[in-house]
């Protein structure tokens, strides 16, 4: 038995150890975001976050992961209610097909976490592992700059009131 | 249709309705629709009303599209349309898509064709059911209609009355033939056309909604993996299976010829499972595909057809100028991200599949021939996929889960390609040769022009036909491909776009279409306007160098109509083409065309450096401006422009289909490199020219090659070297500068 830690709860699963995390999340948890796009780690469409950090869900083994937090795109909303990053994304009308959105949401919360006001080139160069074929790239960089700034804003509002 | 609303409709203010039809002459003239019937779009094929549009005694309203949602929006502008013209709000209206029990044949979601077809379609139903609806109310309420108006689910009277469109409609009320001629509302009332509507699949998307058929999951689903050959003609001499057999989860090794699949419970047992096949199997294959260092060789020496474009009697007249130049063109596959998938069903002798095909009908009849059933037992039901951009993989995946459903009856199977299967077995776009030569007179003008393009086909869907679906070539009792056909003009195929909307007075333009197709190919966005634009747009800006004239006026010199002049005009004037700051390094170019010479406009401006070092080349900005007729969600043309123009400078500066003598060698995206963020322009503006009431225009292929030529002027324009073959790499790019 394998226990995985998803968007914060805790699942048991009688799975082959060696199954790469991506079909655990897809199969056995019946989650979408995750996509299969390559198996090869080249493209992104299957980026979640481990530990807070990007990884290819295609790749890493369920064996790897256990106890360890991870987080995908089900876990920063819904679509009643999306989270920052969601709602740029909506707002920007980021997707064309929007096959490879999810992941590319994920690097993105992974990079403004790091990074919570990036400069245009330092987006580029954090998204550069993701792949989108539609050309929806220019949209993307603009959801995750206006997902930025209202972060900041909630940020610098939330502040005085944490004094108190 | 005479019914007026009351000016105190909706709409608010006065109601004007203006009464046309949104069929162009030229539609008429090409068969689109059907002439005798004189209905528009795709009414043509489907003319009973409630066939498009249903209402429910509770009110709620359904409307059916024969066309798929590709990412493109269509679903948005669609359910904009007929909630403008039956004066509803957009949450009111269902929309169903493709779908061979439920919806109208309309035949391909393609050819930028959608809005043309089933947009003006939905229209005319929309418009003639709120007026029938209206009809209605008037004889109930025993009121001339001038008193009556439609309103959020309501017909009502000037006397404050009013009656719900579901205690209206009845059985009958729309079950009529359409009417060639419908009432509008008014474009100066429109409350949704035009309008930036949010798209109604987006949400689903960012939040990790089931809202790709690769996201379906049925009761009890089991999972599949096909074991493709390692070249198009091998052979299966044998495969030791037993290994395969013994892996937890396996349920069935199916193998049938060539035909070799496996189905499991889980998915990832599926993959270890067709891993291990795939290791077992001995194939013969034969060297049989062409020697890539003279592909294009190759291509000029293989047998071809004749298609005359245009044919006038030209002769280069004595004291002009001659100018001739060749163009190629390698192959270029789609590469959705997700690997093609579908989900079958086959149970009490109904084979239902899940696909993301272009085109549920044509499907239908190809898989009803691959599996023997009689049609009316096969089901197609359209939902989304991964990136559409032409004929992928999509079909025959579809034929693998009907094959191997009808191998496990009772439960569903969904299967989905492996990235190396996508790669190497999707049709690509066929590699292309293209040759003319121009006189230009003393007053810099063109008289004479000659034109050759040479390709494979650009068409081998699946249209009811089981040879074109990969499986079909495998099995025991192999389908052969079907002998292509060139796609008829004005639409064309390798001959899209092959005439220029420019004016000149004597042209001859031949099309060599071979039948041949060493590489499987088919349609990829755009099919052939992708490189005669690049190659005509090309050449008109070598044109304009050789007579010293500025190259956005050297297309508005030959440029009569008026809207094409109007998007080379908007385009240049937004880039401030006159005023470029050419530093060391960088360079403006432009394109220009018309769709298929009868869809969207589209003019482009770009700037690019290139990096006479590496060879490297970045687009650096795009300015587009595009007339796509009425504009009903102009967000949605701008997304689809945008992302045209991305896609084709990815095509453009690097990519291209390797092969060697037995195999395809682009099997990844290490070995297939397209555009990622680093390389994407700063910026890209997009106008668009509405034309409130005139008909839609196509719009989502209409940027590739405007863009495509657009870069290849500017690399010319920064480096001072004319680049002819495609894609423009900076392999290419350096040894042309020579540093």
């Amino acid at each position: 038995m394998i226990t995985l830690t998803v968007n914060g709860a805790s699942h048991r699963l009688d799975i082959d150890p060696a199954t790469p995390l991506l079909y655990a999340l897809r199969g056995e948890l019946g989650l979408n975001g995750a996509k299969f796009g390559c198996g090869l780690g080249q493209c992104g469409a299957c980026t979640v976050l481990v530990d807070g950090e990007p990884v290819y869900s295609c790749l890493v083994p369920v064996a790897a992961l256990q106890g360890r937090p991870i987080k995908t795109v089900e876990g920063l909303g819904t679509a009643d209610k999306p989270g920052p990053l969601q709602q740029a994304f909506i707002d920007e009308q980021a997707a064309q097909c929007g096959y490879c959105i999810a992941g590319m949401i994920m690097r993105a919360e992974a990079l403004l976490d790091r990074n919570p006001a990036p400069s245009d080139d330092e987006i580029r160069a954090g998204m550069a592992a993701n792949l989108c074929r539609c050309g929806t790239h220019l949209r993307i960089i603009r959801a995750i700059r206006r997902a930025s700034e209202a972060l900041q804003k909630a940020a610098a509002a939330a502040k005085p009131q944490a004094r108190r | 249709m005479t019914a007026i609303l009351s000016r105190r409709a909706v709409l608010g203010g006065g109601a004007l309705l203006v009464s046309f039809s949104l069929l162009p002459p030229r539609l008429a003239a090409q068969g689109a629709g059907d002439a005798a019937a004189g209905l528009p779009g795709s009414l043509a094929r489907t003319p009973m009303l409630d066939a498009w549009i249903r209402i429910a005694g509770d009110g709620k309203i359904t409307v059916f599209t024969g066309k798929a949602e590709l990412g493109q929006g269509l679903m948005t502008a669609l359910i904009q349309i007929a909630a403008e013209e039956l004066v509803v709000m957009p949450q009111a209206i269902t929309l169903v898509t493709a779908d061979t029990a439920r919806t109208p044949n309309e035949g391909y979601t393609a050819g930028s064709h959608s809005m043309q077809d089933s947009g003006t379609a939905i229209r005319h139903a929309a418009a003639q059911a709120r007026v029938l609806l209206i009809g209605a109310a008037a004889a109930r309420l025993k009121l001339p209609a001038e008193q009556l108006h439609a309103d959020k689910g309501l017909i009502i009277s000037d006397d404050g009355r009013h009656i719900g469109y579901g205690d209206l409609v009845g059985d009958q009320l729309l079950h009529v033939r359409a009417e060639p001629q419908s009432t509008f509302v008014d474009p100066t009332l429109y409350r949704l056309i035009g309008t930036p509507m949010p798209r109604v699949d987006i949400p689903a998307k960012v939040t990790g909604g089931a809202a790709f058929v690769h996201d379906l999951r049925l009761p009890n689903m089991a999972h599949g993996r096909v074991v493709l050959p390692p070249s198009y003609r091998a052979t299966l001499r044998q495969v030791e299976s037993s290994a395969a057999e013994h892996l937890p989860g396996v349920l069935k090794i199916v193998r049938d010829g060539s035909y070799l699949a496996v189905i499991a419970e889980r998915e990832h047992q599926a993959v270890m499972a067709m891993r291990t096949l795939a290791a077992a199997a001995i194939w013969d294959e034969k060297p049989d595909l062409p020697d890539p260092a003279s592909l294009f060789e190759t291509l000029a020496a293989l047998p071809a057809e004749q298609v005359k474009v245009r044919d006038d009697a030209v002769e280069m007249p004595p004291g002009t100028r001659v100018v001739g130049a060749r163009y190629r063109r390698a192959y270029q596959m789609h590469g959705a991200i997700g690997p093609s998938c579908a989900v079958g069903q086959f149970a009490n002798g109904m084979l239902t599949v899940w696909t993301h095909s272009q085109g549920v009908y044509p499907l239908r009849g190809a898989l009803a021939q691959l599996t023997g059933l009689e049609p009316d037992k096969v089901r197609v039901i359209q939902m989304q996929g991964s990136g559409c951009y032409g004929h992928n993989g999509a079909d025959d995946a579809a034929a693998d889960a009907a094959l191997l459903a009808m191998a496990l009856p009772g439960r569903a199977v969904r299967v989905q390609w492996m990235r190396e299967q996508e790669h190497t077995w999707e049709p690509y776009g066929s590699a292309m040769l293209t040759e003319m030569r121009a006189a230009l007179d003393s007053d810099h003008r063109i008289v004479a022009w000659e034109y050759r393009v040479r390709s494979m086909t650009h068409a081998t869907r699946p249209d009811g036909k089981a040879g074109n679906l990969v499986a079909a070539w495998h099995r025991a009792r192999p389908i052969p491909q079907p002998a292509p056909r060139p796609i008829p003009l004005p639409e064309g195929g390798g001959d899209r776009n092959a005439a220029p909307l420019y004016t000149i007075p004597k042209a001859r333009i031949i099309y060599d279409f071979v039948p041949a197709m060493p590489l499987r190919v088919s349609a990829l966005r755009a099919l052939g306007a992708y490189m005669n634009i690049f190659s005509i747009e090309s050449f008109m800006d070598e044109l304009a160098q050789v007579a010293g004239a500025d190259p956005v006026d050297f297309r508005l010199k030959h440029l009569d109509d008026r809207r094409a002049r109007e998007v080379v005009d908007k385009a240049a004037t937004r880039f401030a083409w006159s005023a470029f700051d050419r530093r060391y390094g960088s360079g403006r170019g432009f394109g220009f065309a018309q769709y298929k010479n009868l869809a969207a406009y589209l003019a482009v401006a770009v700037e690019v450096a290139v990096n006479h070092e590496s060879g490297h080349v970045r687009l650096v900005r795009a300015v587009a401006a595009v007339d796509s007729g009425e504009a009903v969600n102009p967000d949605g043309i701008k997304n689809q422009i945008e992302g045209g123009i991305l896609q084709a400078a990815s095509w453009t500066l690097y990519e291209s289909v390797g092969f060697d003598r037995t195999r395809i060698t682009s099997r990844d995206w290490s070995s297939y490199p397209i555009l990622r963020f680093p390389a994407v322009p700063d910026s890209i503006e997009v106008a668009v020219i509405d034309r409130p009431g005139s008909p839609f225009l196509g719009t989502g292929e209409a940027a590739q090659g405007p863009a495509a030529a657009a870069i290849a002027n500017a690399i010319a324009d920064a480096a001072g070297v004319r680049l002819r073959d495609l894609p423009i790499t900076a392999a290419q790019v350096k040894a042309a500068i020579g540093v």
